[in-house]
């Protein structure tokens, strides 16, 4: 216990230290592109005012979640018809390895030609890029599903609804999890991409201009913000993940030690 | 009694052409309505392969097989079978009450029949205290226990096992034994139960079917008359019982491809 709250002291005291040290570090420089902690921190709360954060948050926010919502139901859908259907996996695995070696900012151009610079694009862009982490690792999770769970299902009769709902995608979930992992930071790194390329709102738009207009501590307050937004949503899908996939733990646990116990 | 289920020329073979290898040469046996029948037959002769062919999982290549008069082509109604490795077959994110209503759900039984089946079938195999644990909170024997909770909520007329006490320490192998037996008795439903165990065989069965080693086939019925109900030690301290061992024990030895002089019976 007391190891456990050394533990949580040390990792909250580290960034603590960090960000004292570079407070006290920076104090006295004068270099034009690494300005002193205290006022980026200055400019970052004058900056982000509850109307500039309606105004580049929240389009950021907004884009970022349809796109990556989208990635998951469509990624997750496909995922599972792939995994349970051999021929038209094998049919479409050469197109899906192709397409998701481009990356994604290659892509934008041509989702700008077709959609314009509109938020539809935005969202597009997202969705497309964050779909093929979901699509690959649930066709993983589907054919990993254990035969004899498959067998049981076909035993007692269960329909096609509840073999997918209630066997096959918890079954995967876990996989399925990894994949919506990977898709948060791809997500996200299109959602500020796709600002910065075509817009003229949004966190990437406002750091991409504070930069063009040698705003140094704006450009920093709006990485600052990025990063609070990345962390917060990562903080948000780690406890919905840990719901969710509590009974994994817990299984895994036991497994293993059931295998060490002998 | 009538026959619940027949075998007739059952064969199986995987694969194709002159690679195919014979997992059932030929077999035909029938299952009384209300009988509790053993297969026994030597490590990787096909019983697996049997049972599958049995609950319409698998089809065979040549002959058929009957339930209730039907020829199975598919898993019957009123069929339950019951995996040898529970960790396997129920379901680690459902609680022990959602593994065991799973398939009544999954097939249209309404909430308060599915309430009132599960809770008899949990009460059957003593586990009502433990409905919204996981099945990995559970040892394997009270695991295995929830899968027969599953099967009996379904109320089959056949229940199908497969070697189901083979991975559970002796202790709890004999309480499980006993569960199935009263389980039997109390519902009267048809049991086939394969076991590799010859005591498990004689102690549990009204007939044991044994089988020859690859390619398998039916060497001998053999009729069990011990008085039931059985008890673990009285039942296993009988003159009959030790004969009926020895004599199951000669015809699985029998069945091994090298011909060692027998051990001593």
């Amino acid at each position: 216990m007391s190891r456990r709250a050394a533990l949580l002291a040390v990792e909250i005291l580290a960034p603590v230290g960090l960000l004292t040290a570079w407070w006290f570090l920076s104090l006295d420089t004068t270099s034009p592109f690494f300005p002193p902690l205290r006022t980026m921190l200055r400019t970052f709360w004058e900056t982000w005012t509850w109307d500039r954060i309606q105004q580049d948050v929240f389009p950021s926010v907004v884009n970022f979640s349809l796109g990556y919502v989208i990635a998951a139901v469509v990624g997750i859908a496909i995922g599972v018809f792939f995994g349970l259907n051999r021929i038209a996996r094998r049919a479409t695995e050469p197109t899906v390895d192709f397409l998701r070696s481009i990356p994604a900012p290659a892509i934008i151009s041509v989702f700008i030609i077709v959609l314009g610079f509109e938020d539809t694009m935005k969202i597009t862009a997202i969705a497309f890029a964050s779909t093929f982490p979901i699509l690959l690792n649930t066709i993983d999770g589907v054919r990993g599903v254990d035969q004899q769970q498959l067998e049981m299902a076909r035993a007692y009769k269960l329909r096609r609804q509840d073999e997918i709902f209630k066997i096959i995608l918890p079954a995967a979930s876990p996989q399925i999890f990894a994949g919506l992992r990977i898709s948060l930071a791809v997500a996200l790194a299109v959602m500020a991409f796709s600002e910065m390329f075509a817009g003229t709102d949004g966190l990437g738009f406002f750091i991409i201009f504070s930069q063009a207009t040698y705003r140094v501590n704006e450009m920093y307050a709006g990485i600052f913000m990025l990063g609070i937004l990345g962390y917060t949503v990562n903080l948000i899908f780690l406890a919905t993940e840990r719901r969710i996939l509590r009974w994994h733990r817990g299984w895994r646990a036991s497994e293993l030690g059931a295998q060490g116990g002998g | 009694m009538p026959v619940e289920l027949e075998v007739r020329g059952l064969r199986k073979l995987y694969g194709t052409g002159p690679n195919a290898v014979v997992a059932i040469d030929e077999m035909s046996f029938e299952v009384e309505a209300g009988e509790f029948l053993c297969i026994v037959g030597p490590s990787g002769c096909g019983k697996t392969t049997l049972l599958k062919c049995l609950s319409g999982l698998m089809p065979p290549t040549s002959g058929m097989a009957f339930f209730g008069g039907e020829r199975i082509d598919g898993p019957p109604e009123a069929l339950s079978l019951v995996f040898q490795d529970y960790s396997r077959s129920l379901l680690p994110w459902m609680t022990v009450w959602r593994n065991v209503t799973l398939p009544l759900l999954a097939n249209g039984i309404g909430k308060s029949q599915r309430a009132a089946r599960a809770s008899q079938a949990l009460e059957a195999v003593g586990l009502t205290d433990f409905r919204d644990h996981h099945p990995w909170q559970l040892s394997g024997g009270m695991q295995q226990r929830v899968a027969i909770a599953r099967a009996l909520a379904y109320q089959p007329r056949i229940l199908l096992m497969d070697e189901p006490f083979a991975s559970v320490d002796a202790q709890t192998r004999g309480d499980l034994e006993d569960l199935v037996l009263s389980v039997h008795a109390t519902f009267g439903i048809t049991v086939v139960f394969v076991t590799h165990d010859i005591d498990e065989s004689v102690y549990l069965a009204d007939r044991i079917v044994v089988l020859d080693r690859r390619p398998t086939r039916v060497k001998e019925i053999v009729s069990v008359t011990l008085p039931r109900p059985r008890d673990q030690a009285e039942t296993r301290e009988l003159a009959d019982f030790a004969h009926l061992r020895g004599h199951v024990f000669r015809l699985i030895k029998g069945a091994q491809v090298d011909e060692r002089p027998p051990l001593i019976g």
